[in-house]
C-alpha cells in the first residue's frame, strides 16, 4: 500500500504551517463587508474609519471595513446567493428575515441588540417644490386633482414600502374607515404616480433631476440629502399628520462570520453603532439616533410627529403577505375589476 | 483511387464538431436547461397561475409588442442606413459608419438614462413635445424609442454585407430594359435583399425582447400600462420567488424560441425561392 512517505509528510507538514502563520498575518488584519442599502452610503463612509480607529484602540488589530450598497431587496438576495458579507444593515427587517428563514442568521437576531437591531430610525416624508406651490400639507393632498406624487415600487424598493404604509396607516386612521376605504385611497394615491422607479435613489432622480411629480414621498433622510445636494431653497419637507416610524435594522450574519472567523469584529462594529459617538454621526447624516441624548441635540431636525411602527401592521412577515405578495393590495390596485 | 464514404471532406471535423457542441452546451444548453427545470417546483397549477395573471399577460404583451414594433421600425430605417452607407461616399461616413455601432457599446442603463433626460417633459426633445400632448417618457411608446435605439445596429449591420454583395449589373440591365425605379426596387432589390431583411428583423427583435437596462428608466414602469415582462421577473427575484422568476423567463424563452425559428424557416425558404 502506498502509504505517504515520509518526506511527503515533512513537505503537507511544513506548507500546512506556512498557511496558518500566513493566516495569522491576515488575522492581524481583517476585513469585514457591510451589506448596505442605497442611501447609506454617506452614513457608513463616516461611521466605518471611526470603528477602525476604536477597535484599533480596543485590540491593536487594524480592520478594513467594505461597502456595499444597492436596494435592500437585491443585497438580501446578493448574501442569500454567496455574497460573504460580515453584517446586512438594510432598510427593513423582512429582508433580513429572509436571510434568517434560509439559515444564514439566527431567527432571534432582532433581539440581540437593541431597540429591535435598528440603531437608527427615519420616517417618511413629502419633498415638495420650494414655496409648496400645490400646497401639499398632508396625505389627501395627494389625491387632488392635478398633483402627481413620485414613490419608487414597492415590489422592488424597501424604502417604498414604507411609504406605502406610511399612506395606508394614514387611510385606515380616517373617520369611518374600512379595509375598503383604505383599498380605495391606495388605488387613488398611485393614479397620482406616473412613474414607479424601482429604487428610491432612481425615484429621488425622477424628482429632482428629471423635474418629474409636485412631490416626492420618501426617507426623511433622502429629503434632507436632497436638500443639502440640490440647495435648501430648492425644496421644502412637509410632515405629514401621521407617518411611519421607519426601522432599518442591522444584524451580523453568523453563517459568514464563522466561516471567516469575524464573529468578534462583526459584533462590535453594529454595538458601536449605538454609542454616543456613532449616534452623533448618525444624525449628522439626517438619520434619527436613537440614544435620547444625542437625539434631543438634533431635536430642531426632526420634529416629532405622530408614527405608527410595523407592529401596528402585524409584524413584516404580516404586511408582507398582505400588501406586496402576489396578489397583495398593491397587485390589486393596479388590477382592474377586482 | 479509392473513395471513403461517410467521411466529409472537411478536415477536422470531427475536433471542431466536438468543441462547438461543448462549448455549445456548457454555454447554451446547460444554464437554458437550468431554467427549464426551475418553475416545476411550482407544480404544474403554480406554473400556470405564475405565467396567467393579467399583470404577467399586459407585460408579456407589452414586450413582444414593443419588441415586434420597434425591429418593423428599423427595417425600412436600416435598410436606409446600410444602402447610404454601402452605395455612396460622402465625408463623414467612417464617422457615421462607426456611430451606428454606439448602441452596441454604450451599456444600456446610459443608453436609457440619456434617452429619459432627453424625451422627459423638461427634455430637450421631450419640451418639445409636450405642448403637442405627446408623451413619450414614462409611456410605451418610450420603450418603443429605447428599442429602436439599441436595436438599430443590429438590421444595419445584417444588411450591409448583402447590400454590398447586390450586381449592381442586375439593376442596369432591368433598367436597360425598360423598369422604372419603383420596379427596379420592388422586382430586383427587395426580393433580394428580403432574406436579409427578415434575419435583421429576427436579430432586432431578438435584442428588443430581452432588453432591459435601457427600457428600465424609460418606461415608467406601472404595472399594467409600462411594466415590461423582464421588469416582472425581477420583480420576482427580488421576492426571492425563484421559481416564479424562470417560469416568466422559460414563457419568454419558448416564445422567442418558436419566433426565431419561423423567421429562420421563412428565411429558408426566400433563399431558395430566390431569383
Amino acid at each position: 500500500m502506498p502509504a505517504s512517505s515520509p518526506t511527503r509528510r515533512t513537505l503537507l507538514g511544513a506548507s500546512l504551517g506556512l498557511l496558518a502563520r500566513a493566516g495569522r498575518l491576515a488575522a492581524a488584519e481583517r476585513a469585514l463587508l457591510n451589506a448596505s442599502y442605497d442611501p447609506t452610503r454617506e452614513l457608513y463612509r463616516e461611521v466605518n474609519p471611526a470603528f477602525i480607529a476604536h477597535w484599533q484602540a480596543k485590540t491593536g488589530d487594524r480592520l478594513v471595513i467594505n461597502q456595499s450598497h444597492g436596494g435592500s431587496g437585491a443585497q438580501a438576495r446578493a448574501v442569500l446567493e454567496g455574497l460573504q458579507a460580515d453584517v446586512v444593515t438594510l432598510a427593513l427587517a423582512a429582508d433580513i428575515d429572509a436571510l434568517a428563514k434560509r439559515g444564514l442568521i439566527a431567527p432571534d437576531w432582532q433581539a440581540r441588540l437593541p431597540d429591535n437591531a435598528a440603531p437608527y430610525t427615519s420616517t417618511i416624508v413629502f419633498l415638495v417644490r420650494s414655496g409648496n406651490p400645490k400646497h401639499i400639507r398632508d396625505w389627501p393632498d395627494l389625491v387632488r386633482s392635478g398633483v402627481t406624487a413620485i414613490t419608487p415600487n414597492p415590489k422592488t424598493s424597501g424604502g417604498a414600502r414604507w411609504n406605502f404604509l406610511a399612506a395606508l396607516a394614514w387611510a385606515q386612521r380616517q373617520p369611518g374607515a374600512s379595509p375598503a376605504s383604505a383599498e380605495d385611497f391606495m388605488r387613488e394615491l398611485f393614479r397620482h404616480v406616473p412613474v414607479l422607479d424601482t429604487g428610491a435613489r432612481g425615484a429621488t432622480n425622477s424628482f429632482a433631476q428629471r423635474g418629474l411629480g409636485d412631490v416626492l414621498i420618501g426617507w426623511e433622510n433622502e429629503a434632507w440629502l436632497v436638500r443639502k445636494q440640490f440647495g435648501a431653497d430648492a425644496y421644502d419637507i412637509v410632515y405629514p399628520s401621521l407617518s411611519m416610524l421607519a426601522e432599518p435594522p442591522v444584524a451580523v450574519v453568523d453563517k459568514v462570520v464563522d466561516r471567516k472567523g469575524t464573529r468578534g469584529p462583526a459584533t462590535a462594529y453594529l454595538e458601536f453603532l449605538y454609542t454616543p459617538q456613532a449616534q452623533t454621526i448618525v444624525g449628522k447624516h439626517f438619520y434619527r439616533p436613537r440614544d435620547p441624548a444625542i437625539a434631543a441635540r438634533y431635536a430642531a431636525r426632526f420634529p416629532a410627529l405622530p408614527m405608527v411602527t410595523i407592529r401596528d401592521f402585524g409584524g413584516w412577515q404580516a404586511a408582507q403577505a398582505r400588501y406586496f405578495a402576489d396578489g397583495g393590495l398593491f397587485d390589486r390596485i393596479f388590477t382592474p375589476g377586482r | 483511387m479509392t473513395v471513403r464514404v461517410g467521411r466529409s471532406a472537411l478536415p477536422g471535423l470531427p475536433l471542431t464538431l466536438a468543441v462547438t457542441s461543448t462549448w455549445v452546451t456548457l454555454i447554451v444548453l446547460i444554464p437554458l436547461a437550468a431554467l427549464a427545470l426551475r418553475p416545476w417546483s411550482l407544480g404544474p397549477v403554480g406554473v400556470w397561475q405564475a405565467i396567467s395573471g393579467p399583470r404577467v399577460v399586459a407585460a408579456l404583451r407589452l414586450s413582444f409588442g414593443a419588441a415586434t414594433l420597434a425591429a418593423a421600425i428599423n427595417v425600412p430605417l436600416g435598410l436606409l442606413v446600410a444602402w447610404v452607407m454601402v452605395r455612396y461616399r460622402f465625408p463623414g461616413r467612417r464617422l457615421a459608419d462607426s456611430l451606428i455601432d454606439m448602441p452596441l457599446a454604450l451599456p444600456t442603463a446610459v443608453a436609457g438614462i440619456a434617452l429619459t433626460a432627453l424625451f422627459a417633459p423638461q427634455g430637450w426633445i421631450g419640451s418639445l413635445l409636450a405642448p403637442l400632448g405627446v408623451k413619450v417618457a414614462y409611456t410605451p411608446l418610450g420603450i418603443l424609442v429605447a428599442l429602436v435605439f439599441v436595436s438599430l445596429p443590429f438590421v444595419v449591420r445584417t444588411l450591409e454585407p448583402v447590400v454590398m454583395d447586390l450586381p449592381a449589373d442586375a439593376e442596369e440591365a432591368a433598367a436597360t430594359l425598360g423598369a422604372t425605379r419603383a420596379q427596379v426596387l420592388w422586382r430586383v432589390l427587395l426580393p433580394a435583399l428580403a432574406p436579409a431583411l427578415l434575419a435583421g428583423f429576427g436579430a432586432a427583435l431578438a435584442r428588443g425582447l430581452g432588453e432591459y437596462g435601457s427600457v428600465i428608466f424609460i418606461a415608467g414602469n406601472m404595472p399594467m400600462i409600462s411594466e415590461i415582462a423582464p421588469l416582472l421577473i425581477v420583480i420576482r427575484l427580488e421576492q426571492l420567488d425563484y421559481a416564479g422568476a424562470a417560469a416568466l423567463a422559460l414563457v419568454m424563452l419558448l416564445a422567442s424560441c418558436v419566433l426565431l425559428l419561423l423567421l429562420n424557416l421563412l428565411q429558408g425558404r426566400m433563399r431558395s425561392h430566390a431569383p
